[in-house]
């Protein structure tokens, strides 16, 4: 393993875990349905830039942590994030082609797939909540892509 | 746009497929989700992981109670006196009431006593802050920084200074996750204080508002009016106020009333809770059929959203 590699693989570890820190952070009531899910667009951005590092073990156990720090049913999020990180994995030698906008609305797109599962084992679990509010995540996730995008090419320029 | 680097997803020889991680994963979290919805089997395991996620709480948790007592300790001087010359205004009134509520007490115990009937009184209580860490933005919980060491239990009433606040929905070591009376999952027990009328307040979502979805237009119930617990149930002890009612509407034709209450707890704005311990009201000679074990199941435990509508 290059040294460049190890960089590498503390950035994508450290980058998700401050992506879950914040899922959890206390936002203004009005700001609150908006927060975007940043810990899995990290782990969007790392499988897109160096899929051999990031795989698809860390996504779930991201997904699973998350679970417990939210309360939720052990295993939602752990789903939804392990679905998104293998569409991203199948799809990243195109979607890392793609002009940043179209970039943009492919991410939206896994966003909605995530959300999707979400929305779908909460009503099997019984929690049901159908307004259309949460669905905001998805635009706000997919509206900070470019600055996520951006962020990360500076910092993994600097890692190598 | 994404940078490229020269590595690519290698195409031989590394680990196991790509299809075969992702099924197995997936399968992994369905079948956890199963085994923690169905069959609770999970406590183990939600201990430990919730162990690991209490340092990142407590971290998320951590600038908030440092501000909070840095702008405590530098409040100023006439902010303090004035605040301090309120309570003792309040604490008097309270005294008041006090003095004549002891003397009602008593003679409540007695009458009690002849029916044999306890009324379930709280007896102890433990202060609890909540701990200020977002869990969903479309669930009415909230996180509290006491837990099963000490002695908090599933199903335990929740209480503020206003009334009732909701009941603990999952013991971790040291938190505990409260779910809100205003929950849209969660229903409790109420009775009119003035006309006695028995019905079910269930939460609607939003935290000025719990709905009271079974009151045939028949019932004698009005706006102003108070809802207390009934104790029923064995969750909550009785007698403590839930809400007021804000609106009843009748209309000829629909069997039940459209009533709406707001809660009395500040359930949006409290940063701090009472964990109550009481003993449960013991059923009455005559109800053979209620087992000990009916009587303290949490009945009021959280109901599935339908049963709402």
């Amino acid at each position: 393993m290059r040294a460049s590699d190890f960089s590498r693989r503390l950035l994508y570890w450290v980058s998700v875990a401050i992506g879950l820190v914040l899922a959890i952070v206390p936002l203004p009531e009005w700001l609150g349905p908006f927060r975007p899910d940043l810990a899995l667009l990290a782990v969007i951005y790392w499988i897109l830039t160096s899929p051999r590092i990031a795989g698809l073990g860390y996504a779930w156990l991201a997904g699973l942590f998350l679970d417990v720090l939210r309360g939720m049913t052990l295993g939602q999020h752990a789903l939804g994030f392990v679905l998104v990180a293998f569409l991203a994995h199948r799809t990243q030698l195109r979607m890392r082609m793609f002009p940043i906008l179209h970039q943009a609305g492919a991410v939206m797109v896994l966003l909605a797939v995530y959300h999707f599962v979400l929305f779908w084992t909460d009503g099997l679990t019984g929690h049901g909540y159908t307004g259309w509010d949460r669905w905001l995540p998805v635009l706000s996730g997919a509206l900070l892509w470019p600055l996520i995008a951006a962020a990360g090419d500076t910092l993994a320029r600097r890692a190598r | 746009m994404v940078e490229l680097s020269h590595e690519t997803r290698p195409i031989i020889g590394r680990g196991p497929p790509l299809g075969a991680t992702f099924l197995a994963l997936a399968i992994a979290s369905i079948a956890l989700m199963v085994a923690d919805q169905r069959y609770d089997q999970l406590e183990r395991v939600r201990d430990g992981l919730s162990a690991a996620a209490y340092p990142v709480q407590l971290a998320v948790d951590m600038p908030f109670r440092i501000w909070g007592r840095l702008t405590g300790s530098f409040a100023d001087r006439s902010r303090l006196r004035s605040e301090n010359l309120e309570l003792t205004a309040r604490l008097r009134l309270a005294n008041l009431h006090l003095q004549r509520f002891a003397a009602l007490e008593d003679e409540n115990r007695r009458l009690r006593d002849m029916r044999e009937n306890s009324a379930g009184v709280a007896e102890r209580v433990l202060v609890a802050s909540i701990l200020n860490v977002d869990l969903d933005p479309f669930r009415h919980r909230v996180l509290v920084d006491k837990g099963a060491s000490d002695g908090v239990f599933k199903g335990q009433a929740v209480l503020d200074a206003e009334g009732i606040f909701g009941q603990v929905a999952q013991v971790h070591a040291r938190t505990a996750e409260v779910i809100l009376i205003s929950d849209a999952e969660h229903a409790i027990p109420v009775q009119s204080n003035r006309s006695g009328l028995r019905s079910i307040a269930v939460g609607t979502g939003d935290s000025d508002r719990l709905s009271l979805p079974f009151v045939t237009v028949e019932s004698d119930l009005k706006a102003g009016d108070l809802l207390i617990s009934t104790g029923i149930g064995g969750v909550f002890p009785s007698g403590y106020p839930i809400a007021e009612v804000t609106r009843v509407e009748r209309s000829a034709a629909a069997t039940f009333a459209v009533v709406d209450a707001r809660p009395t707890a500040r359930l949006d704005r409290d940063r701090e809770v009472l964990l109550v311990w009481f003993d449960p009201p013991v059923p009455e000679p005559d109800a053979t059929a209620a087992t000990p074990a009916e009587a303290t199941a949490p009945t009021e435990a959280p109901q599935a959203p339908g049963t709402a509508q």
